[in-house]
């Protein structure tokens, strides 16, 4: 029975990193979709819309690092066109540039989340993080 | 009549009405200014501080700053803006004496404004959104100008636009603006509230986000029924947004949400805005936060209309 369920659980898992090798376009998506949404969450925070929690920006924060890892990963060369993509060329141009920007978004969340204690180091420290947003959207990112 | 005579009578004919369209279309397409320069009441006076509401939720900036430097309070102008009939390239709108706009009178910001007419009696293309500042009251444009004269003059002018044929034929915008250009003044709607009226003349006045959140015809005209619908960007590649309560526009968007998204850039999925809306938010987040609800409050109130059909991705 352990056997089984280990084997069915290998496979689901490895059936879930084969799709995200065959189509990159669509996983990074996904996780660019629940990067915001984990921001998402937060910003309420920032507009007021919900009381601060600090659970809900480490969630946020640990969704970035995460995310950050091995998002460069699925920008292969197979993977410039083809889908639902707002990928500029750019991005392939300096790979190792376009990585070093989500290094440097990963980084910034894991110090920021090692500064998070309260509301107060979170006003201060929560925008360095969403700051990598705007920078890096501008540079590799295409219009709708 | 010999049938030579009736072809001379037709040719006349030809040729009387072909003249008559021509004077008459050279009429028609004649710039009007709307206000006659020196009346010393309006140069008077003029309140640079309101003024700097005006400037901002006009965004002004947002075209007119120098580019390539990040100061916005430099109106030195030169930015592309890139259409189907050719590149813009927006004016120096500094204090400048000769390069930008310090000799202007008010009354020549007014007939800018609002019938798209230069100082030297010109149409200025509708590139300049004076379809909407049309709306606005000739005392907030007092105080706009009263507010640039206080901003650094940068020497130096934009390069002139490069258009192809006809849209090079500047008197032919008198023909586009009887279609397109309509100065009635927004009369206060009693059944919405101050804010929301507030928001409206903010909007429609100033912010003009239906410039550029509505599909436009083959001569540039906004399409009525695509009016805040989003559209193919005018700028070539790209689609804006339907701001509409439609299902494909904001219509999941709280006022809130919209405000909060003109002073930070961000979006209610976490998304952060792009493009030429970055500098809109520059200029919006510098209004007080009322006057971002009040617009928040306008747009959510925009009844919903259906994107234009998109074309196939490549």
């Amino acid at each position: 029975m352990i056997r089984s369920i280990l084997i069915v659980g290998t496979l689901v898992a490895s059936l879930g990193a084969v799709m995200a090798q065959s189509d990159p376009i669509a996983t990074r998506r996904d996780m660019m979709k629940k990067v915001a949404r984990a921001n998402g969450e937060v910003a309420k925070i920032v507009k007021g819309d919900a009381p601060f929690k600090l659970e809900t920006v480490l969630a946020s924060l640990k969704v970035v690092e995460e995310s950050a890892r091995v998002m460069p990963d699925l920008y292969p060369d197979t993977a410039k066109t083809g889908g639902e993509t707002r990928a500029l060329p750019k991005i392939w141009e300096d790979k190792a540039a376009f990585a070093v920007s989500f290094a440097k978004f990963g980084k910034d969340a894991s110090e920021a989340a090692t500064k998070i204690v309260d509301e107060a180091s979170f006003k201060s420290a929560y925008g360095a993080v969403v700051n990598n947003c705007d920078s890096c959207h501008d540079v590799y990112r295409g219009k709708r | 009549m010999s049938s030579g005579g009736s072809r001379r009578a037709v040719a006349s004919i030809v040729l009387v009405l072909g003249v008559a369209g021509g004077l008459a279309g050279w009429a028609l397409s004649a710039p009007r200014p709307v206000i006659a320069t020196g009346a010393p009441s309006l140069e008077q006076g003029g309140d640079a501080q309101r003024g700097k509401l005006f400037f901002d939720a006009g965004g002004c900036a947002a075209c007119h700053m120098s580019p390539g430097q990040a100061d916005r309070l430099k109106l030195g102008g030169g930015l592309e803006l890139k259409s189907p009939f050719g590149s813009f390239f927006s004016p120096n709108i500094s204090s400048h004496p000769t390069d930008g706009i310090g000799a202007w009178t008010v009354a020549d910001l007014v007939n800018a404004m609002q019938a798209g007419v230069s100082p030297s009696g010109q149409h200025y293309y509708p590139a300049f959104p004076y379809t909407t500042y049309a709306h606005a009251k000739v005392e907030d444009i007092r105080d706009l100008m009263a507010y640039l004269k206080t901003l650094e003059p940068i020497a130096g002018k934009a390069p002139g636009h490069r258009l192809g044929f006809p849209f090079n034929i500047r008197r032919s915008i008198g023909l586009w603006k009887l279609l397109y250009l309509d100065a009635t003044a927004l009369a206060n709607d009693p059944t919405q509230s101050t804010e929301w009226n507030r928001g409206r003349y903010l909007t429609e006045a100033f912010g003009h986000c239906a410039e550029c959140h509505s599909a436009r015809n083959l001569i540039g005209g906004v399409m009525g029924g695509y009016r805040y619908a989003g559209g193919p960007d005018v700028e070539g590649e790209g689609w804006v947004p339907n701001i509409t309560q439609a299902r494909d526009g904001v219509a999941d968007w709280s006022a809130k949400d919209i405000a909060w998204m003109l002073k930070s850039g961000d979006t209610p999925e976490g998304d952060v805005v792009g493009g030429s809306m970055k500098p809109v938010v520059r200029n919006m987040a510098e209004l007080p936060d009322a006057d971002r609800d009040a617009i928040a409050l306008y747009i959510k109130s925009l009844p919903g209309r259906d994107s234009p059909p998109k074309p196939a991705k490549k």
